[in-house]
């Protein structure tokens, strides 16, 4: 806690309460107020939220800027909130993308717009809770209520499909994570009557509960992350969302299934971890290399993309559960790169569906000729999604690469295809939308990216160099809680 | 002295910045100025170097750190050593003289501000990989030089070709880079760091390391890591069987397939063996397999030039058999005459490719040299620096590739090797075909009678001295660059960076018959290579401008053998259908059969459609009827009244 201020609360629930602002302007007549409070409050929240970094102790895994007050005393159920370094980056991260989401939306959503821009305020606040929080009941609700503005963002702002798209995402999400609820139950009795996710990483556990509560946690971040074969839901929910809803969903909604897998999973039950590894491996590893493939013959941008974003957080799985400090920090910085790589990838569609209304590859061709400044963003955006190094999309894959030939060689070797199937699909998406002459009127008729674009995507660009070439603060803050969570989950806990 | 060092590669990173970013603002005129002179700064930096580095001062430290992940450190550093110095003159200079010839080649062009950005990056990108002091800079340098390959080659990004080309040469080196990488994880994983200094320093500790990949076959940890890195090399340098996207990325404009496809990219891989020698001295396997490789694209690549029409493609495929020859060197661990030969093809392979560029734009951008011929008295410049230049690639003594050629041949036959009768048939048969190509190419286009249509005959002129200027001073060294033979490869010069294990003595047993250029130069007039390439030359003469008519009935005669060579042995073909349309096919089933049928199918509709067919049975029974409620109570009072009694 910084001058006595509940950082982590503020960090919480001053979104929430634009939010709730923004939705008080009511109709569309105050759209203009409704945009401008929103992007105050996000970029407010992106203010608060750098005190978490500069105030953090990376020397320590404790916990961090910790609050703690009883909630249903009755339940020995806490308002517990703490970050450590797995945490802190997610919020941060989150809090970046949040004020990006707004200005994009600020011309391209005419209709209900309180409700909109409220939406995603909440919706940051909601995942900021995700992250902080320590007791298990308010991580569950905060992990539910964040389905909600998701799913009325898909549901309202959506394309043609979109009720079939929000109810697949909603049904699919609520069903893994109802287990999860399940297993919550377990571990409260087993431990005597606690919600702290704290106490239950120091408690024992029988082999077979393990696997149990294990496989219950796995159906809910599985679908999260996703993994294969519980990914299907992501395609759909990708084209039928506007662009705000994807960049949010791709950068900051995935994170929180590879949250869960480092705070719940592999500390809880360590033993299960250990003995369904390569089962987990397997499945990343499926996704990293059928996943490409499907990623490779997508003929609609956002889905090539929304397999792409499949296939990259593969690695982050992979990282976890090869059990060294390589893989699990090359996880975490697969995460936040893929934040911002996938984000600026569904925006640079997003650019174009504006002005075609078409994500077909097969719409377009030599965009280059009409909008080139576009063309180099999108070049720059395409080559950090191919892992080119000197973007952040390198850095957490080579980790992750690095750590797998540890275990084994043929982990790397399968994990290394991204380098060729990555570049292969993006690439040749690339190809096909952005050279070659100018295919149709339409495509003669393109403005290129208006000044507010602009100051989007070369935040976002900056941000993808910058960790590319300069990724150690992003470990530098991890070092001490990975270093402590792979303490924890060598111990055995029978 | 470590800021110069620095000043290396920022100069024309900024010049980069500049030109791409503002370029637009600041017009052609000064885009070119700025990039010009900070790629002067950059040379003038690399000669003081140069010289420092004579003088003995070498270098080894970290700039900044990358990254720590566990408790390893990740650091971008320099090394600068004999190596890495010779590298960074070779590549500012004919980095230099690119950017003042693309003033000529690229006037009016409308991206031509955006070129020499992309020039200018990627000689700050070369410049971090030869300077690196670790494995994980060198990728970085790696990747970024084939990024910058891939936007040269696609250019003209309305062209269909080029565009297709650039995608194939940056997924075919993606291939060799995934090697690369595999190769970088088990240095790392073995030797704990990526450090060239601490890796290599441990190596001989590893040599004796074994790794099974497959349970019960064990390998040499040194053969799969060497392997592994020279699959990068593959890639880069375009070695047989990853050479399919060089003579492609011709689609480029020429400034870069001079710079990039000829002079420095593609023997980045070369120099990545021999800054890798120590652990390469360490396996036989390895080398051989080089040698190997070297030894086909040698041969067999130098045969494909012999039947090119494409001006430009007749010296791709001579830098593909160059590249070979270089190849087999690392193979023979000939390092020292691999480098010097890198150092000789830069210059006399980057005139051929600026030459043939000038005649391109006299021209006007006709590359058929079919419609050619005679243009030497309209041309005398070009003419004369090229002529020099094919001399010099014929391996005609006294000129620069002779040395560097003899010094390789020679060395492969000295070496022990189970591979080297292979890797010298190559290089010796090679160099009569290197002579009939190189000589075949300078007399259809200057010699003979004008084939060309009368209004592009009537504009025929010498190019502008931006063009003819840059020709006139690499020629130079194309001359009297192999005069350093007795120190560079037979000398102490490259003893600090190479190492050369004592079994593999071939280049010392050379060293000690060397007795000087005069010595070697009629040691040669003795031997194969020479008479080989007079043959060469003389043939080419016979057919192209003694008797014209007969190379139209050899091919008519060796029909087949002429389609297979014009074809490239369907190696793209193979390719496409194999690996671009296999993959193509499998992505398609995975998705139509894995994702759609199977998963969301049967799965995920599925489960929902057995809910939906649970509900409909279900709701069956709730009919709204008391008396259907009524009666189903009775009967389940009975039911449990029924249990409850007995």
């Amino acid at each position: 806690m910084l001058f006595g201020i509940p950082l982590l609360s503020l960090i919480i629930w001053l979104p929430i309460l634009f939010g709730v602002a923004v939705f008080a302007t009511g109709g569309d007549r105050n759209a203009q107020l409704a945009r401008w409070i929103a992007l105050a409050g996000s970029i407010l929240g992106f203010l608060v939220a750098i005190p978490l970094y500069t105030g953090f102790d990376t020397s320590t895994s404790t916990m961090q800027f910790v609050e703690n007050h009883s909630w249903f005393e009755r339940f020995n159920v806490n308002y517990h909130l703490g970050v450590d370094g797995i945490s802190m980056p997610l919020i941060l991260l989150n809090c970046f993308i949040t004020p990006l989401v707004v200005v994009a939306g600020w011309q391209v959503i005419q209709e209900r717009v309180s409700q909109y821009m409220g939406a995603f305020m909440m919706m940051s606040g909601i995942v900021n809770g995700v992250f902080a929080s320590l007791d298990a009941v308010l991580f569950y609700v905060f992990w539910e209520a964040s389905l909600i503005p998701m799913f009325l963002i898909i549901g309202i702002w959506g394309g043609p499909n979109r009720v079939y798209a929000a109810i697949k995402f909603f049904l699919y999400t609520l069903l893994g994570s109802l287990l999860m609820l399940v297993a919550f139950i377990y571990l409260y009795q087993s431990s005597g009557g606690s919600f702290s996710i704290e106490d239950y990483h120091h408690l024992p556990i029988p082999l077979n509960a393990q696997i149990l509560i294990f496989i219950a946690f796995l159906l809910a971040f599985a679908v999260k992350v996703p993994m294969w074969p519980v990914h299907t839901w992501l395609p759909d929910a990708h084209v039928e969302a506007p662009t705000g809803g994807s960049v949010v969903l791709a950068a900051i909604m995935l994170k929180l299934g590879g949250y869960g897998f480092l705070r719940f999973s592999l500390p809880i039950t360590p033993d299960a971890s250990h003995y369904l590894a390569e089962m987990m491996i397997v499945l990343s590893l499926i996704a990293v290399v059928y996943i490409g493939l499907i990623a490779l013959m997508q003929a609609d941008m956002k889905k090539l993309i929304a397999y792409s974003s499949v296939a990259h957080m593969g690695f982050v799985t992979l990282g976890f559960f090869i059990f060294n400090a390589y893989g699990i920090e090359g996880a975490m910085v697969q995460m936040i790169s893929h934040g911002f790589i996938s984000g600026a990838m569904f925006l640079c569609v997003g650019v174009l569906y504006d002005r075609l209304h078409s994500r077909q590859i097969a719409d377009y061709g030599g965009v280059v000729n009409k909008m080139p400044v576009f063309a180099a963003f999108f070049m720059l955006f395409a080559m950090a999604n191919a892992g080119l190094p000197g973007t952040s999309g390198f850095v957490g894959e080579f980790m992750v690469i690095m750590g797998a030939v540890k275990v084994n060689f043929w982990y790397a070797f399968l994990a290394a295809t991204t380098l060729i199937f990555g570049a292969a699909y993006t690439l040749w998406m690339y190809k096909r939308v952005i050279f070659g002459a100018v295919a149709s009127p339409a495509v003669e008729g393109l403005q290129d990216i208006s000044k507010r674009e602009f100051a989007i995507l070369a935040i976002f660009a900056i941000a993808v160099l910058w960790f590319g070439v300069y990724p150690f603060p992003l470990t530098e803050v991890m070092h001490a809680t990975v270093d402590n969570l792979l303490m924890h989950v060598d111990n055995s806990k029978l | 002295m470590q800021t110069l060092y620095l000043l290396v590669p920022i100069a024309p990173l900024i010049g980069a910045i500049i030109a791409g970013l503002f370029g637009r603002y600041i017009g052609t005129t000064w885009s070119h100025r700025i990039t010009i002179s900070l790629v002067f700064v950059s040379l003038i930096a690399s000669c003081i170097i140069f010289w420092d580095v004579l003088e003995g001062n070498v270098f080894n430290g970290a700039v900044y750190t990358w990254l720590v992940m566990g408790d390893t450190s990740l650091e971008i550093g320099f090394l600068i050593d004999q190596l890495s110095a010779t590298m960074m003159v070779i590549v500012s200079l004919v980095s230099l003289m690119v950017h003042i010839y693309t003033i000529g080649y690229m006037h009016g062009d409308p991206g031509y501000q955006r070129f020499f950005s992309y020039i200018s990056l990627f000689t700050f990108s070369m410049m971090m990989l030869v300077m690196s002091n670790n494995f994980l800079q060198l990728f970085f340098g790696w990747e970024a030089v084939g990024l910058v390959s891939y936007l040269l080659i696609g250019f003209w990004y309305t062209r269909p070709t080029a565009i297709y080309a650039n995608l194939k040469a940056f997924l075919v080196n993606r291939v060799g880079d995934f090697g690369f990488l595999l190769g970088i994880a088990l240095v790392l994983m073995y030797f704990g760091s990526l450090d060239y200094a601490t890796v290599f320093e441990n190596a001989p500790d590893m040599a004796k390391e074994t790794i099974e990949l497959i349970p019960g076959s064990s390998w040499l940890l040194m053969t799969v890591i060497c392997i592994l890195l020279f699959i990068g090399a593959m890639g880069k340098s375009a070695q047989f069987p990853l050479h399919v996207w060089l003579p492609d990325s011709m689609e480029g404009p020429t400034p870069i397939s001079a710079l990039i496809h000829a002079a420095t990219m593609v023997t980045a891989g070369i120099f990545m063996v021999a800054r890798m020698s120590p652990l390469f001295e360490l396996s036989d396997v390895a080398l051989s397999t080089i040698l190997v490789v070297g030894g086909i694209t040698t041969f067999f690549m130098a045969l494909v030039a012999v039947v090119q029409n494409d001006i430009k493609r007749v010296v791709a495929f001579s830098t593909l058999s160059q590249l070979g020859y270089m190849t087999v060197a690392l193979g023979a661990s000939a390092y020292s005459a691999a480098i010097f030969h890198l150092m000789t093809h830069a210059f006399f392979k980057a005139v051929l490719f600026l030459g043939a560029g000038s005649v391109i734009i006299a021209m006007h951008h006709e590359q058929n040299m079919e419609k050619m011929g005679g243009l030497k008295k309209y041309m005398p410049i070009t003419y004369w620096t090229m002529f020099i230049a094919a001399l010099a690639s014929a391996g005609v003594p006294g000129f620069s590739g002779f040395f560097s050629k003899d010094a390789i041949i020679e060395a492969v036959g000295h070496a022990n090797n189970p591979m080297i009768g292979f890797a010298y048939f190559c290089v010796l048969a090679t160099v009569f075909v290197t002579a009939l190509y190189t000589f075949r190419l300078l007399f259809m286009t200057f010699h003979g009678q004008p084939r060309m249509d009368e209004h592009t005959k009537s504009h025929l002129h010498e190019s502008p001295w931006v063009v003819t200027l840059p020709l006139v001073i690499l020629a130079i060294p194309t001359v009297g660059a192999g005069w350093f033979i007795g120190p560079m490869v037979f000398g102490e010069y490259f003893s600090n960076a190479i190492y050369v294990s004592p079994e593999h003595d071939a280049i010392v047993k050379l060293g000690a018959e060397f007795t000087g250029v005069v010595g070697m130069m009629m040691h040669a007039l003795a031997t194969p290579p020479f008479w080989l390439s007079i043959a060469g030359i003389f043939t080419a003469w016979f057919l192209y401008i003694a008797k014209p008519d007969i190379p139209g009935k050899i091919k008519e005669t060796f029909k087949p053998i002429y389609v297979i060579l014009d074809k490239k042995y369907y190696i793209d073909e193979l390719y496409s259908w194999l690996f671009a349309g296999g993959t193509r096919k499998l992505g398609t089933f995975f998705w139509k059969f894995g994702d759609i049928k199977l998963i969301d199918g049967l799965i995920v509709n599925g489960s929902a459609k057995m809910v939906g067919w649970f509900a409909t049975v279900v709701k069956r029974v709730q009919t709204g009827y008391i008396y259907h409620y009524a009666f189903t109570m009775i009967v389940g009072i009975f039911a449990i009244l029924t249990l409850w009694l007995y």
